[in-house]
């Protein structure tokens, strides 16, 4: 196997695009990653698109054939994964296997979603088709809904409070008024969600104990790496990041089916993959983007993860461990929280962002001092299928 | 221009005693305090500068509203309509929001419309609250008949509060209205209106000073830039 890079990245602004097609949006993050990845004459053999909702919203399919041929990079390999709020990762893990195999050379990975041309029900309706087709969807379960569960046994069994889930929202919200790329640039105050009795309709209550605040929010968009072999990625002027470690694993589908709702054992199956592969542990993980569709998320993936101990997540968010200069800054994008979640772009934004902290190319105010390795996770379904992404910047 | 006051007299609506709204502070998500406030006729023309910008926006049917809004102020500046009100947000003096509807008679309340100019603080949401305060606890209404132009407003009001349909032809348009009873209202109040009494001084004073809007390019992006919110 070959050890693979990340040679181009490219992202648009995320939000409610009206005027874009879901093909616009993918190619206009293509595009955006191919020209920097200064590729020049080559072209690249394989595309591989991540997106789970323009079959049923678009009512479009075979996206990547249709991809290629718009981007003129014919006759590349082309093919659509679908993997619910995975796909993006899903799609990013078989351009890293196809590179590492040595069939192909340069591949792009594009992930994207057009959500925003339906109302918030039918959005909601459409994520929620990944759940159990007998044992949940036919009960009316979101989720939302399941997140709420999870979140008040999260808040029982770990003593995680309100104050923990609004330190991360506002952490959050905060670094996506420093993204140019981000769906939400809104700052906002713990007086406001929480603390002033305004907050009842600030913040009101979506899925008890979730809040307004506590989700992330639909969102149109695209982000696309390019990727090559390691001793290809050195001949390019861009500082190489290359993929050192990634883990996937899946778990029940049905909450109730696992032994216990609270434990996310496939992100810590995924991560443990991840960190035997890149030989690194939890602590050398400089900067990291988990999977914040809902604020508790963020919190229990960091204990899964290993950053902190179960139970320890929501203290260390609360105490700003989490925050830029930290000891983990987790989601420096803005998370899916501001960032925002176009559900098939979110595993391909994460490794964007990542990639834009390991060239050490964005601001100071957003920017990891020094960072060398970063994580993501991504979360699909509600943790049944999970895939960890390890990278680290390559000196040249 | 002249006017015919013999005739004026003729074309005036009659108008109901109308108490004043008092004016209230509401903390937003963001932190930030608005004031909502009764704005009075001569405030008008100052209010419609804000208007304007929206009549050409179609996004979430700001056009439609905007224009509407644009023709029931002018209405009122001009004597035009019957007991109209107006009410307004402010945030450090500039106008993000404006509401406005009117007494059908002394039981029966008109809601006009809501429009938020400032996106994604739940404004809206405010001050239609605050507009149906003014008709239930101030006028004493027993009822206030409701429609909506866009799905967000069907939202906001119809779904959240929620209100009863009827099938008295609503003013705007024409369609069947939603009506807000009284056991509605106040069933609602705890979870849907809020803000504090009295504002403190200086807050009310800075909002009284000047109704502050932002440029034509700015409130576009507001409401209708690419983030959308």
């Amino acid at each position: 196997m070959r050890d693979v890079a990340i040679i181009g990245a490219g992202i648009i602004p995320f939000g409610r695009r009206d005027e874009d097609t879901l093909m616009d949006m993918l190619a206009y993050a293509s595009l955006k990653a191919l020209d920097d990845a200064g590729l020049g004459d080559k072209s690249v053999d394989a595309v591989y698109v991540g997106n789970m909702g323009g079959g049923i919203i678009q009512h479009q399919t075979a996206i990547a054939s249709s991809l290629v041929d718009r981007l003129n990079l014919l006759p590349a390999a082309a093919e659509t994964i679908e993997n619910g709020p995975a796909s993006g990762g899903s799609a990013f893990k078989n351009g890293l296997l196809a590179v590492a195999s040595g069939y192909y050379d340069f591949v792009l990975v594009v992930g994207g979603e057009k959500m925003r041309e339906v109302t918030g029900w039918r959005a909601t309706d459409f994520v929620a088709t990944m759940t159990h087709p007998q044992a949940e969807y036919p009960y009316g379960i979101t989720l939302p809904g399941l997140a709420g569960m999870f979140t008040r046994l999260y808040m029982e069994k770990y003593g995680v409070t309100r104050e923990m889930l609004v330190s991360v929202a506002l952490k959050n919200q905060e670094m996506g008024t420093l993204n140019p790329f981000a769906h939400v640039e809104m700052a906002i105050s713990k007086e406001g969600i929480l603390d002033d009795p305004a907050s009842i309709v600030n913040n009101p209550t979506v899925a008890d104990p979730l809040h307004l605040y506590d989700a992330c929010p639909v969102s149109d968009g695209a982000a696309a790496v390019v990727l090559c072999p390691l001793d290809m990625a050195k001949k390019l002027n861009k500082v190489p990041v290359q993929i050192v470690g990634f883990g996937q694993a899946t778990d029940n589908q049905t909450l109730q089916e696992r032994e216990d709702p609270t434990d996310l054992k496939a992100v810590t199956l995924a991560a443990q993959k991840a960190f035997d592969m890149a030989k690194l542990k939890p602590a050398d993980i400089d900067v990291a983007e988990l999977h914040d569709a809902f604020t508790i998320l963020e919190i229990a993936e960091s204990e899964h993860i290993g950053f902190f101990k179960k139970g320890e997540g929501g203290k260390a968010a609360l105490a700003g461990k989490t925050r830029l200069g930290g000891q983990i800054p987790i989601n420096m994008s803005g998370g899916l929280k501001a960032r925002g979640h176009p559900v098939g772009g979110t595993g391909v934004a994460q490794i964007v962002d990542i990639v834009f902290q390991l060239r050490h190319e964005l601001p100071k105010d957003r920017q990891v001092k020094n960072a060398q390795k970063g994580l993501t996770i991504n979360f699909g379904g509600f943790g049944n299928n999970v895939l960890v992404f390890i990278l680290r910047r390559v000196e040249q | 221009m002249p006017i015919d006051m013999e005739l004026e007299q003729v074309l005036r609506p009659h108008q109901y005693p109308m108490p004043p709204y008092p004016p209230k502070v509401i903390t937003l998500a963001n932190g930030k305090k608005m004031v909502v406030r009764q704005a009075v006729r001569e405030d008008v023309p100052t209010i419609l500068k804000s208007v304007h910008p929206c009549l050409f926006i179609e996004r979430d049917y700001y056009d439609i509203v905007s224009a509407r809004l644009y023709g029931e102020l002018l209405a009122w500046f001009r004597h035009r309509v019957k007991s109209e009100y107006c009410l307004i947000g402010q945030i450090e003096g500039y106008l993000v929001g404006i509401v406005n509807g009117r007494m059908e008679d002394e039981k029966v309340g008109m809601s006009y419309h809501t429009l938020a100019i400032d996106r994604g603080l739940r404004i809206g949401s405010h001050l239609f609250a605050a507009k149906m305060e003014y008709h239930l606890e101030q006028l004493g209404q027993e009822s206030v008949l409701i429609v909506a132009e866009s799905p967000i407003g069907f939202r906001r009001w119809m779904i959240e509060y929620p209100l009863e349909k009827t099938t008295i032809p609503h003013e705007l348009g024409g369609g069947e209205s939603y009506r807000l009873t009284r056991e509605i209202y106040f069933a609602a109040k705890p979870r849907l209106v809020v803000g504090d009494r009295p504002v403190p001084k200086e807050l009310l004073e800075e909002a009284e000073a000047e109704i502050k809007f932002a440029d034509d390019d700015t409130i576009r992006e507001r409401i209708a830039g690419l983030k959308g919110r």
